[in-house]
């Protein structure tokens, strides 16, 4: 069982969605059920890698997978390779974690075709969780682009109005990207078996000890770092982000937030940074620069939206400018700043996300105009929102405040210090829009008639949010338990980066001849 | 006078050539079994047609199985003129999967458009035999032979519909240009043959190798090369030669636009393959350097002028011109993993575009002007499962994984990346993300806009629907479980 462990929990929605097409379509409550069940056996399952020590004590991929695929003579290879460390451990966490609060979301949300919804959803999961688990850099691209397909479905079917634009624009985007990095992965495989190392398919932890010239490197990079960062996505690639938020149905938009967006930030890390240290180094001033326009660009944006769920779309590029810088600081505290607070956005934002759904389901707008007043008519949903509003902000006592002071404490003991105090500002943008949206929703005169009618929240609704403020208390509060399991693989990261183990551990191999561009 | 008929009969060697045999001999019969039918049935002589096909298969396999026990890899015919190798029975297959799709689909398809006439699927069977005749081909003569029976097929095939106007068009069109090609190609074959006093490409080959250094700079061999690489080109529909493309593939009856823009198309490249490779290799750098220009610009022009179709019969012809750039890319790189990389794509695109075909081929009225963007609107909601396998084709058309036409893709392009041709594998994934701005309006009618009609007129017949199930296995196959294909694809190059 727990050999294949991986597997099961990669292809276990796939199985579901395949035994989901043998339910009948007008079945509403069974294809809803079956699906919640599916993702909620899938958690279950993947449980059991939350609470194994060797996390603690190793940085090194635990429960690997090794399997023969493709095998064209020495044309290429390509193996099913699998493998999970502290880094990704989080994130495969946070994507079976968040799966059944989205299909719990859409009880009420969806109405039409119920069953693609269902099927579409199941897929998505499996492609997000195939893409962190994946040690073969083919294997990581078919997955990544399996996500593709379902979301794009998602958005153009389920969604608002001006749904296709957001859709095809979405799909471009993401698409454009990988197709480079398909063009880089060969190229380093080929590159791989010219420098006469023992290459054994797309095996990402062999690419890992392999000596690429800096003028090459640059390329692969940039290549890599384009595809990752239309994802994350940085400025100025971040423009199909607020139109796919605001369009999908609620379920996108929180898987989106919370678990796509870390593809682009995972894959930073995974791949980008320790495969190619030097061209990372190069580019390292204009990437941090992009990061704080990123944060700084994104956070007054948000603050002149009328639209609530467009202002947490926003909120969403200045939340990963702040990953991104926290990654960039390449020191213990910043990379692990970045990633708690990867899994802190996918909590926060996926839980505004939420929220903005149950309002306007009730209301169907999302104008912040329309409301005020909300808290005396609705007072259960006011705590959460105020709770899920204040862990964005970062308030002390919250996971927000955990990530956000790692990341500036990181970027502070950088080079990037200077980076850092421009950033900072960001920490205050983010309590001006984000508060004062509060304000302008839910306090004041109750005056718009309309709102007299809505209904505080119900059970279903109150169940959805409740594991989702458990966890921005635990990690507002006690978040050893996430870092002990990812410090190891992270202090073998940033060896890796700073390269100082590089020829330790393997012979230097020779550059192979100067590769000419034709 | 006795002993050279017995020397010659000697060399004869029909076991060679059996597949097309199989199919001359089917093609003929079915000719007469048409003249005893009642007019207007077709049906019967489809499906007879269909047991040619798989004859035909049988008789590559068997082949295939012959050269693999015995280890020889080749079997030579008729002095030298054909060669039965892994390339030829590769492409054979390619060939009978195109032609068996290409008559699934077209029973219902001549009925209801008013031409159920059985020497369709004859012509078709013929075409066939020609494409085979060209990938076997070692002589210049057995070329000419394989694309002139081909040809004449397809003439007659694209104005099949004597009554309409745009496919009288289609057919005269092709029939001028292609015979006009013809020409070009006929004429570098007198000027190879003036300068090396032989028809046979190994012995062309031979002469222009370094032995003979003077002869390659000889400006006669280079225009006969250029001039026989015109006529192939204009076949591929290669940029700037592809100006018949869109009006033909237009006007032709649906099937046999999918039918020309698969079976046809990858012989004229088996062939070109075949002579640049056999007789031209010692000039690779040359070739490579012309071909890596044609390749970027139809890549290019293909895909900029699909982006402007409103008929999504239209745009999957211009959007055949742009795979057609991708194959080339393989044949640009001059390597193993392109060369096979070639046979792998063309394999893969026969699928996914024959598939595509099949369903539009369903979801057309008669006359075919619903096949527009707005035409398909809802079609995916009012029809799921052929909206679902039009949408796999077209995700494989795109690159997407895990289907086809990814894996094809990346076997093409890591051919041009092993080869160092970073730049061209860059200018082609560019081109296909242009390309997924096309493709994904069909998703975008299919799924997104609100049916405006409710799809009542399709009917799902039997023939039709095996050729989209065939399809959809032959991509979904190619796409999760490649390695056999793929094997089989490289131990197929020379």
């Amino acid at each position: 069982m727990s050999e294949h462990l991986l597997s099961i929990i990669t292809f276990l929605p796939l199985l579901g969605m395949a035994m989901l097409l043998f339910i009948p379509r007008d079945n509403e409550p069974l294809l809803k059920g079956f699906t919640l069940i599916v993702t909620l056996v899938t958690f279950g399952i993947s449980l059991p890698l939350a609470f194994n020590d060797v996390f603690i004590t190793s940085g090194g991929m635990q429960y690997t997978e090794f399997v023969k695929w493709i095998s064209i003579g020495d044309f290429f290879q390509m193996n099913y390779n699998l493998g999970i460390d502290g880094i990704s451990l989080w994130l495969v966490l946070l994507t079976t974690f968040i799966m059944p609060i989205a299909v719990l979301s859409t009880w009420q949300a969806i109405e039409k075709n119920t069953k693609g919804f269902m099927a579409l959803l199941l897929l998505l999961e499996t492609g997000m969780i195939g893409a962190f688990i994946s040690l073969d850099l083919f294997l990581f691209y078919i997955f990544w682009e399996l996500m593709l397909i379902p979301m794009y479905f998602l958005i153009g079917i389920w969604g608002g109005k001006n749904r296709i634009y957001a859709a095809v624009k979405f799909f471009i985007y993401t698409a454009v990207g990988s197709l480079l990095m398909l063009v880089a992965i060969i190229f380093i495989y080929y590159y791989a078996q010219q420098s006469a190392l023992d290459t054994n398919g797309f095996s990402i932890t062999q690419f890992y000890q392999m000596n690429v010239p800096a003028d090459v490197q640059i390329w692969l990079f940039l290549a890599f770092a384009f595809s990752f960062a239309i994802k994350v996505p940085m400025f100025p690639l971040h423009t199909w982000l607020p139109d796919a938020h605001t369009e999908a149905p609620t379920a996108g938009s929180v898987i989106l937030a919370a678990v796509m967006l870390k593809m682009g930030t995972y894959g930073f890390i995974r791949f980008a940074m320790p495969l190619f240290p030097e061209a990372l180094a190069t580019c390292m001033p204009y990437l941090a620069t992009l990061c704080v326009i990123g944060i700084i660009y994104g956070s007054l944006v948000a603050m002149v939206q009328s639209d609530v769920k467009k202002l947490v779309a926003y909120s969403s590029v200045a939340h990963l400018g702040f990953v991104m810088l926290g990654v960039f600081a390449l020191n213990l505290q910043g990379m692990a700043g970045g990633m708690i607070q990867m899994v802190n956005h996918g909590i926060s934002t996926g839980a505004l996300f939420l929220i903005v759904g149950f309002i306007y389901e009730r209301r169907h707008t999302r104008e912040i105009s329309e409301f005020g007043g909300l808290a005396k008519q609705m007072p259960i949903f006011a705590t959460i929102f105020m709770i899920v509003t204040l862990s964005s902000i970062g308030l002390p006592g919250t996971n927000g405040f955990v990530g956000e002071f790692l990341i500036l404490v990181g970027a502070f003991e950088s080079e990037l210090r200077w980076y850092a105090v421009f950033a900072t500002t960001g920490v205050i943008l983010a309590a001006v829009y984000m508060l004062w949206m509060f304000q302008r929703m839910m306090f004041g005169e109750l005056n718009n008639p309309k709102n007299t009618l809505l209904k505080d929240l119900s059970v279903r609704e109150i169940i959805v949010m409740l594991p989702l403020l458990l966890f921005i208390f635990w990690i507002g509060i006690y978040p050893n338990v996430f870092f002990d399991k990812m410090n190891p693989a992270l202090e073998n990261l940033i060896m890796q980066i700073d390269g100082k183990q590089q020829i330790a551990v393997v012979q230097k191999i020779d550059a192979p001849k100067h590769i000419e561009f034709k | 006078m006795e002993n050279l008929v017995q020397a010659a009969l000697k060399t004869v060697n029909f076991y060679a050539i059996m597949p097309s045999v199989i199919l001359v001999i089917f093609g003929m019969v079915l000719l007469l079994i048409g003249v005893f039918s009642k007019p207007g049935r077709t049906t019967h002589i489809a499906w007879i047609g269909i047991i040619g096909l798989i004859c035909a298969a049988a008789a590559t396999v068997s082949a295939w199985n012959g050269l693999a026990i015995k280890d020889i890899g080749i079997q030579f015919g008729f002095a030298d003129q054909v060669a039965q190798d892994g390339f030829a029975l590769f492409f054979n297959i390619i060939f009978i999967f195109s032609a068996a799709l290409t008559i699934l689909m077209s029973d219902d398809y001549l009925r209801r458009e008013g031409y159920p006439i059985n020497e369709f699927y004859s012509l078709i069977l013929f075409a066939t035999a020609g494409s085979m005749w060209m990938a076997s081909a070692t002589d210049m003569m057995t070329i000419f032979l394989g694309l002139e029976v081909l040809s004449v097929s397809l003439y007659v095939l694209a104005g099949f519909f004597y009554n309409d106007v745009r496919s009288n068009e289609a057919g005269l069109k092709y029939f001028l240009l292609g015979a006009f090609s013809t020409g070009f190609l006929l004429y570098g074959m007198a000027l190879l043959y003036g300068v090396t006093g032989t028809t046979n490409l190994s012995e062309i080959g031979l002469i222009l190798s370094s032995q003979h250094q003077a002869m390659l700079g000889n400006p006669m061999t280079i225009a006969g090369m250029l001039l026989l690489s015109t006529g192939f080109l204009f076949k591929i529909g290669v940029v700037p030669f592809h100006m018949w493309a869109p009006d033909v593939y237009q006007g032709a009856p649906t099937p046999i636009t999918a039918f020309m823009s698969a079976g046809p198309k990858a012989a004229a490249l088996a062939a070109f393959m075949r002579i640049l490779l056999f007789s031209f290799a010692e000039m690779q750098v040359d070739w490579s350097a012309l071909l890596w220009i044609l390749a970027v610009l139809t890549m290019t022009i293909g895909n900029f002028m699909a982006v402007s179709q409103t008929n999504i019969k239209r745009m999957l012809a211009y959007s055949s011109i742009t795979h057609a750039g991708y194959a080339l890319v393989g044949l640009v790189a001059a390597n193993y993993i392109g060369f096979s990389g070639i046979l792998y794509y063309m394999l893969a695109y026969t699928f996914m575009n024959l598939g595509a075909f099949a369903v539009l081929v369903l979801a057309g009225k008669k006359g075919e002007n619903n096949l527009t963007y707005e035409g398909l609107a809802g079609f995916g909601f009012k029809r799921p499962f052929l909206g679902v396998a039009l949408s796999i084709f077209i995700l494989s058309l795109m690159g997407m994984p895990p289907t086809a036409g990814f894996t094809a893709k990346f076997y093409i392009f890591a051919g041009a990346i092993k080869a160092e041709y970073i730049w061209l594998a860059v200018i082609g994934v560019l081109n296909s993300a242009v390309s997924l701005y096309y493709y994904l309006r069909v998703l975008v009618a299919m799924y997104f806009r609100d049916p405006q009609e409710d799809f009542a007129w399709v009917s799902m017949p039997l023939g039709a629907m095996v050729s989209i199930i065939i399809s959809l296995v032959g991509v979904l196959y190619l796409g999760l479980l490649p390695e056999r294909v793929m094997e089989l694809a490289r131990i197929a190059i020379f």
